[in-house]
C-alpha cells in the first residue's frame, strides 16, 4: 500500500506550474504524475518522496488535496509483462479505477501504480501469484 | 420579552395609525414647501399636501426612485439647510453617480434608538460586547450599528471589516458575544477560524446581526451551525436611513418595520399596482420622521411580503419576510427570474459543497447562458473523474430543478471565488444587451 497525493486543478493555465513549484521549493521529489482531465478541470495524481509533508504544504498553498491509497505493482519490464498481472486481475475479479506508470524503474523491473476499488483483496491476489509490490518506505525513498 | 422602546414596539395598531398620518401629512407639507424635486413632481401629478387625509391617501402620491437622488446630486433632496446636515453618507457609486444621504442631529437620534431596538430585539443589553465588522465610513452599516450599540450601552469593538485573522483574535480575547457584519463575511470569519483552529466553544458569541446584502434560510441554518449562535436577519438602506429600518425578534419568522417611522406598501414592481398584505412584491417606504432627506414612496427593489398577524413576541409592528432579492440583483434568463439567494439555498443543501458560488451570465449568439461556478472543498474533492463528475450532474440537476432553466455548473479550486469582508459579489453578467 502507498500514499498518492491527488490534487484538484482548475483547467487555467498555470495551475499544474504552481503545484510543482510548490512542492519543488518544499524539496519535495515527484516520483511519478498522471493527469486525469476533463474539459472543466483536471486531477493530478503524484506520488512523491514525502507524501504527509506534500498534502500540508499544497493544503497550506490553498490546494484542495487528498492522500489516496494506491498499490505500486513491480512488473518485469519485458513484452507482456503488464499483460500477464492485467490478466490475473481480471481472474480474480479486481477492479481497477485507474493506473498510470511509475517514472523509474527497479533494477529489471517497471512499476505501475494501481488504484483499485478494494486494496487488502488485490494485495491479496498479488501475493498469491509472486506479484511484487513495493511497501511505502520502498517506493518514497526510489 | 425584552424590548428597548415597549410603548412605540408594541402600540396598538389604532395609535400607530393616528401617529403615522399625522407624521405623513407634516412629512408632505415640508418636502412640498423645502424641497422643489418633490414640488415639481406633485405639481405634475396634481396633488397637494392637504389631499393628503388618510394613510391610503399616500396613493396618490409619485414614487421616488434611486435616480431621483443621482438627479439631485449630491444635496438637493436635502429639506433643511446644510447648516442642519450634521453628517453625510454615501453609496460606492459603482454603477453610476453615488447616491448621497444626510442627517440632522435628531436624524442620528433617531437612526440611533431604531439600532438600539435592533439590537435589543436580537438579545443584546449594556452587558453585550458587541464586534461591528460593518465597514465604517461613508457606508452606512458601521457608523449605524455602532451609535445603536452605544446608545444600548454595550460595549462596542469598531472593527471595520476585513483583516480577518485580527478580528477573529479580537473576538477571542475581549469575549465578543454579539458580532455584526454581512452574512457573507460571517461565514468567511468561520472559515478562517476553523483554519487558524478555533472553536465557537473558545468564543463567547451568542448572537449575529447580519444584513445589507439578501440571505437564504439555508445559509442562516450553516452560520448558526458553524458559529454555534443565533442569527438574526436586518434590514436597511441608506436612502431611508441606514441599517434598523426592520429587525428580527426571536420568532425569526419576518422583520419588525419600525412602523412608527416609516409607512410601508408592497406594490407590484411592473404595474406600481398597491398589493395587499400576503402578497409578494416590492417594498416602497415613506419615512416619517426624517429630517434632513425624507423619501417619499421610496422604491426599494427589495422583493418582500408583509404580514400582519400579530407576533408571539408582542410587537404590533408589521413584519416583512427575509428579502428574496433586490430586483437589481436578479437576473433575467430566457424570460426567468433568478436570484442569487436561490442557488445559494440549492448549493447548501448538498453536503459538503460550499456556500461560495458566482453566477456568470453570458450570451452565445442569440442565446444566454447561466453558469455557476462553484468551488471543490475537500470534502467532496475525489481522485476518480467520475465522482467528480458525478458531483457536478447533481448540482446541475438540483439547480435546473430549483431555477427551471438549463445551467452549466462548472467546479473551480477553492478559494477562487473572491471572499469579500462587505457585500458579497454573486453575478457576473457579460451580456452585451
Amino acid at each position: 500500500m502507498a500514499k498518492q497525493i491527488s490534487v484538484f486543478l482548475e483547467n487555467k493555465a498555470g495551475r499544474l506550474s504552481n503545484v510543482t513549484r510548490v512542492l519543488g521549493d518544499a524539496q519535495i521529489n515527484i516520483r511519478a504524475l498522471s493527469i486525469a482531465d476533463t474539459s472543466d478541470f483536471g486531477i493530478l495524481r503524484i506520488i512523491v518522496s514525502d507524501p504527509v509533508k506534500a498534502y500540508k504544504i499544497l493544503k497550506e498553498a490553498g490546494f484542495t488535496v487528498s492522500e489516496t491509497q494506491v498499490i505500486a505493482v513491480q512488473i518485469p519490464d519485458s513484452p507482456g509483462g503488464l499483460a500477464s498481472v492485467l490478466e490475473h486481475m481480471a481472474d480474480e475479479n479486481l477492479n481497477i479505477e485507474y493506473l498510470y506508470a511509475f517514472l523509474g524503474t527497479t533494477e529489471n523491473d517497471a512499476l505501475v501504480i494501481f488504484k483499485v476499488e478494494d486494496i487488502e483483496k488485490a494485495e491479496a491476489a498479488f501475493k498469491k501469484k509472486e506479484i511484487k509490490f513495493l511497501d511505502e518506505n520502498q517506493l518514497y525513498r526510489l | 420579552m425584552t424590548y428597548w422602546d415597549k410603548e412605540k414596539e408594541c402600540i396598538s395598531r389604532k395609535l400607530l395609525e393616528d401617529l403615522q398620518l399625522r407624521r405623513l401629512k407634516e412629512t408632505v407639507y415640508r418636502v412640498y414647501a423645502f424641497v422643489p424635486a418633490y414640488k415639481e413632481k406633485f405639481d405634475a401629478a396634481g396633488v397637494k399636501p392637504d389631499d393628503i387625509n388618510s394613510l391610503e391617501d399616500i396613493r396618490k402620491l409619485p414614487f421616488t426612485i434611486k435616480s431621483d437622488l443621482r438627479n439631485n446630486y449630491p444635496f438637493n433632496l436635502f429639506a433643511v439647510p446644510m447648516s442642519e446636515v450634521v453628517r453625510i453618507h454615501s453609496s460606492s457609486g459603482t454603477t453610476g453617480k453615488p447616491t448621497v444621504v444626510g442627517y440632522t442631529r435628531k436624524d442620528l437620534d433617531t437612526w440611533s434608538e431604531l439600532m438600539a431596538r435592533a439590537l435589543t430585539s436580537a438579545g443584546a443589553d449594556r452587558y453585550s460586547v458587541i464586534q461591528n465588522a460593518y465597514g465604517y465610513g461613508l457606508f452606512t452599516g458601521g457608523l449605524g450599528v455602532h451609535y445603536g450599540a452605544e446608545k444600548l450601552g454595550a460595549s462596542v469593538i469598531p472593527s471595520s471589516g476585513g483583516n480577518t485573522k485580527r478580528q477573529v483574535m479580537l473576538m477571542q480575547d475581549f469575549g465578543t458575544t454579539v458580532l455584526t457584519c454581512t452574512p457573507s463575511y460571517a461565514l468567511f470569519m468561520a472559515e478562517v477560524m476553523e483554519e487558524m483552529g478555533i472553536t465557537p466553544a473558545d468564543l463567547k458569541l451568542k448572537a449575529g446581526i447580519f444584513g445589507a446584502e439578501p440571505w437564504s434560510e439555508d445559509m442562516r441554518t450553516k452560520i448558526e451551525d458553524s458559529l454555534k449562535i443565533k442569527a438574526f436577519d436586518i434590514y436597511g438602506l441608506s436612502e431611508i436611513i441606514g441599517p434598523g429600518v426592520a429587525i428580527e425578534c426571536d420568532a425569526k419568522n419576518g422583520l419588525h418595520i419600525a412602523e412608527d417611522h416609516f409607512l410601508v406598501e408592497i406594490i407590484d414592481p411592473i404595474t406600481e399596482e398597491v398589493l395587499p398584505y400576503g402578497t409578494p412584491g416590492e417594498l416602497v417606504i415613506t419615512t416619517l420622521t426624517k429630517e434632513a432627506l425624507p423619501m417619499i414612496r421610496y422604491r426599494t427593489r427589495d422583493l418582500t411580503t408583509l404580514d400582519i398577524v400579530p407576533c408571539e413576541c408582542g410587537r404590533t409592528h408589521v413584519r416583512m419576510q427575509k428579502v428574496l432579492g433586490r430586483s437589481d440583483d436578479m437576473v433575467i434568463i430566457r424570460g426567468v427570474n433568478i436570484f442569487p439567494s436561490m442557488v445559494e439555498s440549492v448549493l447548501l443543501r448538498i453536503k459538503g459543497v460550499s456556500p461560495y458560488y458566482l453566477l456568470v451570465v453570458d450570451r452565445k449568439g442569440n442565446l444566454d447562458f447561466l453558469e455557476v461556478q462553484v468551488e471543490v472543498s475537500e470534502e467532496i474533492f475525489s481522485d476518480e473523474v467520475r465522482r467528480l463528475e458525478e458531483l457536478g450532474a447533481l448540482i446541475t440537476k438540483e439547480l435546473e430543478s430549483a431555477l427551471g432553466i438549463a445551467v452549466k455548473v462548472r467546479l473551480v479550486e477553492p478559494k477562487s471565488i473572491a471572499r469579500s469582508e462587505g457585500k458579497a459579489t454573486r453575478v457576473i453578467d457579460k451580456r452585451k444587451i
